[in-house]
């Protein structure tokens, strides 16, 4: 680890001020950073520990909607009664991911903003784009079984790890940010950027910018939700794939949908197109089926992960039907 | 130092005694790594003589690579005050330290294990404020205040917590190298909402990783503890 400047602030404004120094990086939970600068793959000349800023809340809006603070554990999120009554799904992903002692550490916003797990960008032998712009994609033609076969590019195919963004994705959640010229919200679908030519810039952030919260709008049929996860152990392990689903369902008819997937994917993704497709069908298998393979229509296989196209349509008609077989 | 000891190209290990001399030596050209099998130094111990001869080789390859390494300046140290198994403790560390780091290099405190080091394995579990985390994964500048509990901590006046009791009635472990991570793990679950079955059990355990396999003990061990309080 290299040294590091070590400052603790207690309020959004001192934390953004103090970040908007070259190379500063805000530390929460610590499970993503800590173990990436251990690793030599992050490197920020300062850290600036924002555990005292007072964003550790969890309120119901006027609006209906539920607002998460940033500081707000993952622990508690899963379990607060707010989010397992009203968003079942985002209280299954929660619980899905990770184990109880980084669930009891990891923050929202930490969740949002969680680095990618492919091995070559954990790797500073290996070229990474992601890590070291123009330095090459050691996935491309490496061991990518793990990697991400939509919203790719020919500089980066790496998986976002998250399971808490796909059914913030499917909720239309909204990230709310202080920055240095004011407040501003983002939808959690745009907050992500595909890789593109630039892999190293993964989110809509800038520099000196703080996630204050995530509101997630009420939706009164996502109590009829689920979050399915693939992996390749019984617990403890990232997707390989993963599907969150809500069916708004009127004497056996879908009267609205919302969809997103997990682990094939290089940012938390929504499936509109599928979502519509589902609209006025009948609640069975083959319009689940018809869904799913129009969900995974425009993904791009490498070498060792091609088997990911069909088992994200699986996990997806898998989620559609347990959320389809709810009271 | 590796000059005069004509060792200047290669990893090597001494131990040298209290009178001066060197008592055990052994050298390394090539890749391969330094072991002393069976060795027994009289008047130390095993972590003494670990650290004694870590020291030592790590002195020596410094001493190879000084030229090429330009020493970094000193990072300011931060000051930390916090309560550890019921007191109070107060460090000065660099601000890279993590609190596994802190309670085993400056406390003392060796229960509470390094397996990963990359919040992987569980090994490193402790309560902080009454929750179980990774100490691997925490910087310890982060923990100003707050109140942590190690394995060192559980047993009251001489008695073992129930947990530690059952992990031995159990048949918990076998190396017991992940032990004191699943333990603590072990005694924060009867406080969560962790199911009853078995397999719940497992889910609450599975960052705790044991690789000898002492699975159905400690889910027994979990169990039989539970048991007794419901």
């Amino acid at each position: 680890m290299v040294p590091f400047r070590y400052l603790a602030v207690a309020d959004a404004p001192a934390a953004a001020d103090a970040a908007s120094t070259p190379g500063a990086r805000y530390l929460a939970g610590g499970t993503t950073l800590v173990d990436l600068m251990k690793l030599d793959v992050e490197r920020p000349a300062a850290v600036i520990d924002i555990n005292a800023v007072p964003l550790a809340r969890i309120e119901r809006l006027p609006d209906g909607a539920v607002r998460v603070g940033a500081l707000v554990r993952n622990s508690d999120m899963a379990h607060h009664e707010l989010i397992r009554s009203a968003y079942p799904m985002l209280s299954q992903a929660i619980l899905a991911g990770a184990s109880v002692q980084v669930r009891n550490m990891a923050t929202t916003a930490g969740n949002l903003l969680q680095r990618t797990r492919c091995y070559y960008f954990r790797d500073t032998a290996a070229a990474c784009n992601k890590r070291e712009p123009g330095s090459g994609c050691a996935a491309l033609d490496g061991f990518n079984r793990i990697h991400a076969v939509l919203g790719v590019s020919e500089h980066c195919i790496a998986t976002h790890p998250s399971d808490m963004c796909v059914p913030l994705a499917a909720l239309d959640a909204v990230v709310r940010i202080h920055g240095p010229r004011g407040e501003r919200a983002v939808p959690v679908t745009e907050f992500h950027l595909l890789p593109g030519e630039h892999p190293e810039r993964e989110s809509v952030l800038a520099p000196g910018e703080l996630i204050t919260a995530v509101d997630i709008p009420a939706l009164p049929f996502a109590t009829r939700s689920v979050y399915v996860k693939v992996r390749d152990r019984a617990s403890y392990a990232f997707a390989l794939a993963s599907a969150a689903a809500a069916l708004d369902l009127q004497d056996g008819t879908i009267a609205a949908a919302r969809i997103a997937v997990g682990g094939v994917a290089t940012k938390p993704w929504r499936l509109f197109d599928a979502e519509r497709l589902l609209i006025g069908k009948p609640a069975d298998r083959r319009s689940y089926r018809a869904a799913a393979d129009a969900a995974l229509a425009g993904a791009v296989p490498r070498a060792h992960n091609r088997f990911k196209i069909e088992l994200a349509k699986r996990t997806i008609v898998r989620a559609l039907e347990r959320a389809g077989a709810l009271g | 130092m590796a000059a005069e000891y004509g060792v200047g190209d290669c990893a090597a290990v001494f131990v040298i005694g209290s009178s001066g001399d060197v008592i055990w030596r052994q050298e390394q050209r090539g890749n391969g790594s330094i072991d002393a099998p069976g060795l027994c130094v009289p008047g130390l111990s095993r972590r003494e003589f670990i650290a004694m001869t870590c020291a030592v080789s790590l002195a020596v390859a410094f001493g190879a690579r000084a030229s090429a390494q330009p020493a970094a300046g000193p990072a300011a140290t931060v000051d930390i005050d916090l309560i550890v198994n019921g007191r109070p403790s107060r460090l000065s560390v660099d601000p890279r330290v993590t609190l596994l780091d802190a309670l085993r290099e400056h406390l003392q405190l060796t229960g509470s294990k390094k397996g990963c080091d990359h919040g992987q394995c569980g090994a490193c579990t402790v309560h902080l404020d009454g929750r179980r985390v990774l100490s691997c994964l925490t910087l310890a500048a982060t923990v100003q205040g707050k109140s942590v509990v190690t394995i060192e901590g559980l047993a009251r006046g001489g008695e073992l917590h129930p947990m530690q009791r059952a992990f031995i009635e159990h048949d918990g472990f076998q190396c017991g190298y992940c032990t004191a991570g699943q333990i603590m793990s072990a005694v924060a679950l009867l406080g969560e909402p962790c199911g009853a079955s078995d397999d719940e059990v497992r889910e609450c355990l599975s960052g705790n990783i044991c690789r000898c396999g002492a699975y159905p003990g400690i889910v027994a061990a979990v169990q039989s503890v539970r048991g007794q309080r419901s």
